[in-house]
């Protein structure tokens, strides 16, 4: 993957600091996530697991942010557009990632895809302070475009 | 209540009261004979409950619905009084006059009571609903699956063979535009309600589950015949159309209560997708805020499961009476993405099946009930795809939706005591206007749209006959453009990587072109004609084509509405009368 740019997002949006630019990073592509003919439940694959407390690098798209200045975005494999008439808040995709940064920022639409990195997380989480619940998480993550 | 404001200061205008009440049903209400009904009068302000006088036809109204009104001083958020008296009925056909009176505040309404034949005119009701179906689809998918030559169609879609047809007016209670929810919600119960409403008149209060309610066509099926009841959709099968049939909520986004409401009803056959709102919270990709498990629910109630194609074959034979088919998470994909392009979420959900298996296995096993059925069919894709401008995936969803309309046909030619209507519930601002000629000289993708006698003929073809073309990505196509927009590139062809998504939320909230389509050969950027905060097209307020065949049908011609189209259904069910006797 490609290294982070220090300079920021679209040039917008202060940076979060580098804290460890040698470590390994494995990837891991939004059809990796569930195992396919999930109508009863996803299952993570074995990959997810076996990375579960990894860093891992993802590549895909910011959806819309929730709040204009958060700590967190979500992570979707294509563009959102959510449709006021085929869909409610609720219909996020099922194989979304909640990205959680260690720093407030004011989020930005690059309009192109991001290439994110953090420690993976999964199983049902509960998020206290919005109440978002989440089945995969991207820990101490920074970002950049692809 | 800004909009209640809007309405009461129009009101006023209209009768030139000081103040004036609203009462629901609405006035111009049409009611079938002995279904029950919310009945709720809203004051414009704070009202002693011993001022508050109603009368029907000059009674008192308790006298005539047989019940005490509940009444509240101050509504939630209204700072105003309201009365309401639920599940009333009225026995009677005839028109009914209601006033309401608290001091200075008034309201006059009309209601037309309307009873029906005493014997049913057809056994069986097959409604095909084309979420969306405008003009242009019917036209799209007749030109990409039959083709046409020197100005004469090579063959006729099954739509084009009904007999019958009336133009639709779909405006809604609060707008001259509507939804899927409240379109489908009025053909459904013959009440015009709110945007985003169905199975309720939208009251005042932000509640959205207390609002007025009106009798759905599941339930007077339920009380009046031993009918049978089947619904699929390749929707969620909580998403706005299919959950007409059964559900009475203010917001079509309460799919979790849309699930209950099912299970209250019951239908003998429930096929599509949106399993994720039947899942309980502990369940990874569960949509629901509680523990319930519907899918067991529904199990231990007599329900077959069916999660792919081949469970739906095995399930379709099975001697369980019911039979529920949950076949995607959420929305099943596409027909283009599930049969052609493999695309979309097709990887995760490989097998499953379309419009055209789920009608048929829908048929089997709902006409094993000697006593008849109604069924409903949604061709939701045609809508969803065409919100983000994607005319290919729309049209050939389009040509689905006509198999299975055929399907429906050849039922019927077995089975003629039925009747089918193939109709939508609103339209798009979507036309074909000439082809798109690759050839052509140049890069400017423009200069290659053909109009006029310079449009000529698109080079579809469908060598293996299956009434799909091969490809949508052929070299000469059909040129179709939408007359509404956010900001988008347009590509002037067909998406093959997978659905379209024309534009994006900013910062700011406010949609602007998807990037990820600029750098396409050709493609040019669009300035959107709608508001900022429009994320994709938008429903046209035109009227719809309905069409019909069998006994029944010949009440379908002119201009009329979905709640003149429920008035028809109640009336070939015979619906006035009970028919549960031995």
């Amino acid at each position: 993957m490609k290294s982070f740019s220090r300079r920021g997002f679209l040039g917008l949006i202060a940076f979060v600091a580098f804290h460890s630019p040698a470590r390994a990073a494995t990837q891991l592509a939004f059809d990796e996530l569930y195992e396919a003919q999930s109508v009863l439940g996803l299952k993570f694959t074995e990959k997810v697991k076996a990375l579960s407390g990894a860093n891992v690098t993802m590549r895909g798209f910011m959806a819309p942010p929730l709040k204009a200045e958060a700590k967190f975005f979500v992570f979707t494999e294509i563009p959102m557009a959510l449709c006021p008439f085929c869909s409610s808040d609720a219909d996020w995709p099922d194989n979304i990632v909640v990205v959680y940064l260690d720093e407030k920022q004011t989020f930005v639409q690059a309009n192109a895809p991001i290439d994110v990195e953090g420690t993976l997380e999964y199983g049902s989480w509960t998020d206290p302070e919005t109440g978002f619940v989440s089945l995969l998480r991207l820990r101490h993550a920074q970002f950049g475009l692809a | 209540m800004r909009r209640f404001l809007a309405t009461l200061a129009a009101t006023t205008f209209l009768t030139g009261a000081a103040m004036a009440a609203t009462v629901y049903p609405i006035d111009r209400a049409t009611i079938l004979a002995g279904s029950p009904f919310d009945f709720k009068v809203e004051f414009a302000g704070v009202v002693k409950p011993e001022d508050v006088k109603v009368t029907v036809n000059g009674q008192d109204y308790k006298a005539i619905f047989g019940k005490e009104p509940v009444f509240t001083e101050k509504e939630e958020k209204a700072d105003a009084s309201a009365v309401i008296i639920r599940g009333v009925t009225i026995a009677e056909p005839g028109s009914y006059t209601i006033e309401a009176t608290a001091g200075s505040d008034t309201k006059k309404v009309v209601w037309d009571v309307y009873g029906t034949t005493a014997a049913p005119k057809a056994k069986n009701i097959i409604f095909l609903l084309g979420d969306g179906l405008s003009v242009a689809h019917r036209t799209g998918a007749r030109i990409m699956s039959k083709g046409v030559t020197e100005g004469k169609a090579n063959g006729r879609l099954n739509m084009d063979e009904l007999d019958r047809m009336a133009f639709i007016g779909t405006s809604s209670v609060d707008s001259i535009a509507v939804d899927s929810a409240n379109s489908m919600s009025a053909y459904m119960t013959g009440h015009k309600g709110s945007v985003n409403a169905l199975g309720v008149y939208a009251d005042r209060t932000p509640a959205t589950l207390d609002d007025p309610r009106v009798e759905t066509i599941a339930e007077a099926l339920r009380r009046q015949t031993k009918k049978s009841i089947g619904v699929v959709s390749t929707a969620e099968i909580e998403d706005a159309t299919p959950a007409a049939v059964v559900s009475h909520t203010r917001r079509r986004a309460d799919k979790a209560d849309i699930v209950e409401m099912f299970y209250g009803v019951k239908p003998d056959v429930i096929l599509g997708g949106g399993s994720a709102y039947f899942l309980p919270q502990a369940t990874a990709g569960s949509k629901r805020k509680d523990d319930k498990d519907y899918i067991q629910l529904f199990k231990d109630a007599g329900y077959a499961l069916a999660t792919d194609k081949t469970e739906l074959a095995t399930a379709a034979a099975s001697n369980q009476p019911n039979l529920l088919g949950l076949f995607h998470t959420g929305n099943m994909d596409t027909t283009l993405d599930r049969e052609f392009l493999k695309k979309g979420t097709v990887e995760k959900f490989p097998n499953q099946p379309g419009l055209v298996e789920m009608t048929k296995t829908a048929l089997e096993r709902l006409s094993k009930n000697p006593e008849g059925f109604f069924l409903m069919v949604e061709g939701a894709s045609i809508d969803k795809m065409s919100h983000p401008l994607d005319w290919d995936r729309a049209v050939i969803e389009t040509i689905e939706f006509d198999k299975a309309v055929g399907i429906a046909r050849e039922f019927a030619a077995k089975n003629p005591d039925t009747l089918i209507i193939a109709t939508g519930d609103h339209t798009h601002g979507f036309s074909i206007i000439g082809t798109i000629d690759d050839d052509k000289p140049g890069t400017d993708m423009r200069e290659k749209v053909g109009t006029y006698d310079k449009a000529g003929y698109p080079n579809y073809k469908d060598e293996n006959g299956d009434g799909y073309p091969d490809r949508v990505d052929v070299t000469k196509r059909l040129a179709m453009f939408a007359n509404n927009f956010p900001d988008y590139y347009e590509t002037f062809r067909p998406h093959l990587d997978g659905p379209f998504v024309p534009a994006v939320q900013d910062e700011n909230k406010h949609y602007i072109a998807n990037a990820a389509y600029k750098d396409v050969p050709g493609a040019v950027l669009r300035t959107g004609n709608l508001p900022k905060d429009g994320d994709s097209g938008v429903h046209a307020v035109d009227d719809i084509v309905l069409q019909a065949q069998g006994p029944g049908s010949e009440a379908f011609k002119g201009y009329m509405e979905e709640s003149d189209v429920y008035r028809v259904l109640a009336d070939v069910f015979a619906l006035g009368k009970q028919q549960l006797g031995n």
